[in-house]
């Protein structure tokens, strides 16, 4: 093989690029992603946001149209109702003025909030003391403002409930199955030792639905994109003049009311 | 120098160095360890020809049965399922609860809602003769369903037979 000459060089120098393409392009083809992977989707119906927030707009809620509220809310999250003040569980409730405002009392406050019941729920703050002191990441801030719980993580530490300064977090001290009294087949229930909370109903938004207690609410409670300047939650704040929960705490609820 | 070699073995021979040695208690021994080897042989030879039948989980739930031949697969081939299942579970779970994901699109290019409650059981409504089956076999409890209801239309309805 030492005299080769031009023409058998040439040749092999071909038959061999030829090889060689045939070869990478198989590679690529047997590389290439997608076509053999499965793959994770948002559902192309979900609504999405870059900052969830509600507004309650208290003059229209009345103990009525609260009351449908939390009995949706606990009925399709399947949240016991054990009875207990104690061991009680809670996602949306009813407090009065002066225990979901303290500091914000006034002398003479206008008579229509005189023992008027406020619904409150978990402000899903921006800058959420539960998500710092929470030590295995179970409950994390999404990306849309959500503070999102995750059952599978937590360790019932309780450590987010001392840092909660509104209350929104409850324990399952037991099982909580037994005092579920409606039960709703398509949410999965808690087990004992963890801590749960409203979560913005964020199965029913990755569905394209709004929250249960909005949907109910007739127009009470307003829900939308707090970045989106024609979003019903601007719309509300920028007719009418909103407080929120403890704002000298520096946690920056995202539920606001209109008193 | 053979010389004192031999001398030395000579002198050992004749303290019986090299004569076996007797055995003390010889026979309470000998009984020992066969009674040894008969109690430890004793639980495999008891069960001899005995071993459990292989679980055999049941896909003939009504709703597998309205499916077409060809449309009877999982979201992924059988036999990934059988191995891997629990490991689909749990991407699914993250993928679900951490990324907001709530579509996956299997081996045939159908999509499914990946949930455990609401698409597995589904199909597989039959959790006594289906997830319980290899599980009971091997031991396992995987704690899903302290959560998860594993039969939530009765459960929903309260029918459940656990339950008072």
């Amino acid at each position: 093989m030492t005299d080769i000459n031009r023409r058998e060089f040439l040749k092999i120098a071909g038959a061999s690029t030829v090889i060689g393409l045939l070869g990478g392009w198989k590679a690529v083809e047997l590389l290439a992603p997608g076509e053999l992977e499965a793959k994770y989707l948002p559902k192309p119906e979900a609504l999405t946001a870059k900052r969830w927030a509600m507004v309650v707009d208290v003059k229209r809620m009345d103990e009525a149209i609260a009351e449908k509220c939390i009995e949706v809310c606990h009925y399709i999250h399947n949240v016991p109702d054990i009875g207990d003040p104690k061991r009680e569980i809670k996602w949306i409730w009813l407090e009065r003025f002066e225990h979901a405002f303290p500091g914000q009392l006034q002398e003479h406050m206008a008579e229509r909030l005189n023992g008027k019941p406020f619904i409150v729920l978990c402000n899903h703050c921006d800058n959420p003391p539960c998500v710092r002191v929470c030590p295995t990441k179970a409950t994390w801030k999404r990306d849309d403002g959500i503070i999102m719980m995750d059952q599978h993580r937590c360790i019932g530490c309780r450590f987010c409930m001392a840092a909660c300064p509104f209350g929104s977090r409850s324990f399952n001290w037991g099982d909580p199955r037994p005092f579920i009294k409606k039960r709703y087949p398509e949410y999965p229930t808690r087990e004992k030792g963890v801590v749960e909370k409203c979560n913005f109903c964020a199965e029913r938004l990755a569905k394209g639905l709004l929250p249960g207690c909005v949907e109910v609410s007739d127009g009470a409670l307003v829900f939308g994109d707090l970045t989106a300047s024609d979003s019903e939650v601007r719309k509300a704040l920028r007719r009418h003049f909103a407080i929120k929960r403890k704002p000298y705490l520096g946690t920056n609820p995202q539920v606001y009311y209109i008193v | 120098m053979a010389d004192e070699g031999d001398k030395v073995i000579n002198a050992l021979r004749e303290t019986g160095f090299f004569k076996p040695k007797k055995m003390y208690d010889g026979g309470k021994v000998i009984v020992g360890i066969i009674i040894l080897f008969a109690l430890v042989a004793f639980p495999f030879l008891y069960n001899m020809g005995k071993a459990a039948k292989a679980p055999e989980p049941e896909i003939d739930t009504p709703a597998i049965k309205k499916l077409s031949k060809a449309e009877r697969v999982c979201v992924e081939p059988r036999p990934y399922m059988k191995v891997n299942h629990m490991r689909l579970l749990t991407d699914w779970r993250d993928q679900v609860v951490r990324q907001a994901m709530r579509d996956y699109v299997g081996f045939t290019k159908k999509t499914y809602t990946m949930s455990l409650q609401n698409t597995c059981l589904e199909c597989h409504s039959n959790y006594d003769n289906f997830c319980n089956r290899c599980h009971t076999y091997s031991g396992i409890t995987p704690y899903c369903w302290t959560c998860h209801v594993n039969k939530p239309k009765e459960w929903a309805a309260g029918k459940l037979k656990e339950e008072k």
